[in-house]
């Protein structure tokens, strides 16, 4: 089993950064290339929702992310340490207001696009845990 | 790659270019500019998104934001867009329902003359 772990500061412009490692990461694995689109967009929204819960409440504290190679799955966690029973969403109207309409959104979407998700909300943060199929061993096999 | 924006109008239409990547960093840029548009009259607006490498929800978010304003108005604000990692996002999520999407900005521009 490989893992890589990577905290970054809660601010939006990590969240790209942290979209192109999961990507880096999950090719190496052997994530088909048809999947890697869906891995980029949703680790992408799992950040994206934990850099503003931090922002919200907490935001000296860094953001955690660990990718796992873990028997034929490539495996993401992406843990924040925000209170997440009183959800605020991170979508916002045109004006900067909340769009309460929109709330969850970014969880809808990694729900549709991983096939394995894990969804765990705490009063001392939420795990996102989202899993793809890979080769068992990784893009070496090939 | 960052974002790109551009605009320019056709008759009763504003187009918007957009190139690169929309996500919770860049949108807010994105979101000004629709905002800046409708301030300024421009009730009828066409994204072009044929350039757009990355969509996520925030940047759904602010469409359907912009598309909340343009209404206010009785205006339009419809989608150029024929890649399928983006449309995938606008299924997922149901806004395919919501947004006239076309497969270009001549298509949509007949369109919304046949409208008018």
């Amino acid at each position: 089993m490989a893992t890589v772990e990577l905290t970054f500061s809660a601010l939006p412009a990590h969240v790209r950064t942290a979209r192109l490692v999961a990507t880096a990461i999950a090719r190496r694995t052997g994530v088909a290339e048809a999947l890697l689109d869906e891995v980029r967009l949703a680790v992408g929204e799992a950040c994206s929702r934990a850099v503003e819960a931090h922002r919200l409440h907490c935001p000296g504290e860094p953001v955690r992310i660990e990718l796992r190679d873990d028997a034929g799955r490539f495996e993401v966690t992406v843990t924040d340490v925000a209170p997440s029973e009183d959800m605020r969403p991170h979508v916002l109207e045109a004006d900067g207001s909340a769009m309460p309409e929109m709330a969850g959104l970014g969880i809808a979407v990694i729900a549709g696009l991983a096939d394995d998700v894990e969804v765990s909300p705490g009063p001392k943060g939420m795990r996102i845990r989202m899993s793809w199929p890979a080769s068992p061993h990784g893009i070496a096999a090939v | 790659m960052d974002l790109k924006l551009d605009h320019h109008s056709e008759d009763n239409l504003t187009i918007v270019d957009v190139e690169g990547e929309i996500d919770v960093y860049t949108a807010p840029r994105l979101r000004e500019l629709l905002i800046d548009l409708v301030n300024k009259g421009n009730f009828h607006l066409l994204v072009n998104m044929e350039k757009v490498d990355f969509l996520d929800s925030t940047g759904l978010g602010v469409l359907v934001g912009g598309l909340k304003r343009v209404r206010a108005h009785d205006g339009s604000l419809e989608l150029v867009c024929t890649q399928e990692r983006i449309l995938k996002i606008f299924r997922i999520t149901g806004l395919t329902k919501v947004f006239g999407i076309y497969a270009s900005v001549e298509e949509a521009k007949e369109a919304h003359g046949r409208d008018k």
